[in-house]
């Protein structure tokens, strides 16, 4: 459905010697330094690394969010170094979904008119709207919460409206920076779960943590130190979060 | 048009959040809009109000007035001394004057029975009713014979007949002025305030010659004024040159001294009243523009501390796909509608403030249709032209740093 200019076979993230400085009065903070990175489709990693390794600036860079300083940037077969700041705009709402650590819903907006809100920015009408955010939120197990908004759900389901939001536009990217940061044990793991089921439907997400257990459940685990990549593996077995959860004692009436 | 209808929706729960913040705002441009329509409204009204009594002056009138004269800054000569001739002698030769009457005034007594009124005697020609555009409302107006034989006859404005005569008829009745009885022969035609605040309803009206005979003695066709009324109003400008030629002729005056006599014309009058009036329209029409202005300040100060309070709300749109333009248009639109609401409102005050001024004062207002329009405009453009700054400063958020915002 969503209009994914997807060229050739292609790597769905190519990063090549990318670098990002951030000049301030008293010094030059070198935050990547000569990154490169090549993301396929339906992959999902997790890029870890201590505050200040850098994974933050990565994120944003991968997210559209930043420029690279020296260094090229091509998502899904477009070149967006230096795309202007409305045609990153549009890539943000067509190709990437993000989910924040700290949710980052509209507060007072309901659950559908919060997961609407991308589609808003690509013009759909108000019906259509509706309905995709329904079923977004549907597929993320909210459609008993529409119409609640942010501070009358929990954690977990604020995430997970969040999630819905991300997916709503069928991107083929999904965006987690500390998705489980906010989160008890229990509500990690479902999230994490929620979010392996949609890797497993073929999205590619990309999980940004300094947790070594939420980095567990990803296949690939790249870490940053120093603004550089400090190793790159491939996890035969990761963790699942589903097999996790289930075998999480069970306190008493935990809330989700 | 269902996405501008949709951002209106937005802005109003967006503006609805902060109640109190939103009224005050709104409340800023509401007084200035109300009284951008009052003034206008006002000043329509004393505009008209003014025109209508100059309209009382009669219309293409010029009036010959005595003036004093100074030569070499210290004797003061005689006043002019304005005569029947005079007028004669201007209606004879002046080709663009079409009539003329002399008219001459005093205060006095007049006595009827135990009513007793303290008024304006007007002395005045036989063409002072066509001039002045005066008519008797019952009764006639006098005979040639009265002015020929200086008979003791008067005409008595609406005013003094109310209090000496009431309500009741009063034709042929005498009233005492001064030594003599004057029979009443005519009630004028309710006339109203005259440009000069005077109450035209309060006079009597007798012939010159009465006047000079029987209340002020003064010389044979003496007058103390003359009222002339040019052909139409095209000619004004050229009669009263012409009634300056003639009387500086007659009154032996060298071109380059002073005359000793006044030329002015009721265009002349209604001109200066109306330049009186603009400056007091403009003067007015600033303080209510600075009042405007001052709310349209309040506006962009209550959208920026609302860009500043919602910076993450702008970091998640444009994260999500927002574009600049996107963020900018709404919040542009909030002020947009804030703006409006107030002008919308500050319109129905000031309309109503209209309609309370005009019962209390009881004049007659028109709804000022430019007014209107203008206030509505007005408060629209205030609203993109103070909320362009905020909006901008939205838009040009980064989106990092918007996220990262407290």
């Amino acid at each position: 459905m969503a209009a994914v200019a997807s060229p050739g076979e292609g790597p769905l993230i190519q990063l090549a010697g990318v670098s990002k400085n951030y000049v301030s009065e008293a010094a030059i903070v070198r935050a990547l330094r000569e990154v490169d990175l090549t993301i396929e489709h339906g992959e999902m990693i997790a890029i870890v690394g201590q505050s200040g390794s850098g994974k933050s600036t990565m994120m944003n860079i991968l997210g559209c969010l930043d420029r690279p300083t020296i260094g090229r940037y091509v998502l899904d077969g477009v070149d967006v170094t230096t795309r202007s700041n409305d045609a990153r705009a549009i890539v943000r709402n067509r190709l990437i979904g993000f989910v924040f650590q700290g949710f980052n819903l509209l507060s007072r907006t309901t659950a559908l008119e919060n997961v609407e809100l991308p589609l808003i920015y690509r013009g759909v009408s108000a019906r259509k709207r509706r309905d995709r955010a329904f079923r977004a939120l549907d597929a993320v197990g909210l459609s008993d919460r529409l119409h609640h908004t942010p501070n009358q759900l929990s954690g977990g389901q604020q995430q997970r409206v969040a999630i819905a939001r991300a997916l709503v536009t069928d991107p083929p990217l999904l965006l987690a920076d500390e998705p489980t940061g906010n989160l008890d044990t229990r509500t990690s793991y479902e999230v994490l779960g929620l979010l392996q089921e949609l890797n497993s439907r073929g999205i590619t997400i990309c999980l940004v943590t300094h947790e070594q257990d939420i980095a567990a459940c990803a296949k690939r685990v790249v870490r940053m130190r120093d603004g550089r990549i400090q190793s790159d593996t491939v996890q035969a077995a990761p963790l699942d979060a589903k097999r996790a959860l289930s075998e999480l004692p069970t306190p008493e009436d935990e809330g989700t | 048009m269902r996405a501008l209808f949709a951002a209106i929706r937005l802005s109003l729960r967006a503006l609805s959040r902060a109640k109190v913040r939103a009224g005050l705002t709104i409340l800023g441009i509401l007084i200035g809009v109300a009284a951008v329509v009052i003034v206008v409204a006002l000043g329509n009204a004393v505009r008209d109000r003014v025109l209508s009594q100059i309209a009382t002056l009669g219309a293409n009138t010029i009036y010959v007035f005595p003036q004093d004269t100074r030569s070499s800054g210290a004797k003061t000569q005689p006043r002019a001394r304005l005569t029947e001739d005079d007028a004669a002698a201007v209606l004879r030769e002046a080709t663009s004057v079409a009539d003329i009457t002399p008219q001459s005034t005093t205060r006095a007594q007049v006595v009827a029975g135990e009513g007793n009124v303290s008024t304006t005697v007007l002395g005045i020609g036989d063409s002072y009713f066509k001039i002045m555009d005066f008519s008797v409302a019952s009764g006639t107006t006098f005979a040639p014979s009265d002015f020929r034989t200086k008979n003791k006859v008067v005409i008595l404005g609406e005013s003094v007949k109310r209090e000496l005569f009431g309500s009741g008829d009063c034709i042929g009745e005498y009233v005492r002025i001064g030594r003599y009885p004057f029979r009443v022969v005519g009630i004028l035609e309710k006339k109203g305030e005259s440009p000069f605040g005077e109450d035209q309803d309060d006079r009597v009206l007798m012939p010159i010659g009465s006047f000079r005979a029987r209340l002020v003695p003064s010389a044979p066709g003496r007058v103390q004024m003359l009222i002339a009324q040019s052909n139409d109003e095209a000619t004004v400008d050229r009669a009263s040159a012409q009634i300056e030629q003639i009387l500086r002729q007659r009154h032996k005056i060298d071109p380059e001294d002073e005359p000793d006599f006044g030329i002015r014309t009721s265009t002349e009058i209604r001109k200066s009243n109306e330049a009186t009036f603009d400056t007091l329209t403009a003067l007015l029409s600033t303080i209510a523009a600075i009042s405007l202005l001052v709310g349209g300040i309040g506006v962009m100060n209550v959208m920026l501390v609302s860009v500043t309070e919602r910076t993450r709300e702008i970091g998640i749109r444009l994260a999500i796909g927002a574009r600049e333009g996107d963020i900018l248009t709404q919040f542009l639109i909030e002020a947009i509608v804030l703006s409006l609401f107030g002008g919308i409102l500050g319109l129905l005050i000031g309309l109503s403030g209209v309609a309370l001024l005009a019962k209390a004062l009881g004049w007659e207002f028109t709804i000022p249709v430019r007014a209107v329009v203008t206030a509505l405009v007005t408060s629209g453009a205030v609203g993109i032209i103070f909320g362009f700054l905020p909006a901008r400063r939205a838009a040009k958020l980064d989106p990092i740093d918007a996220l990262r915002h407290e």
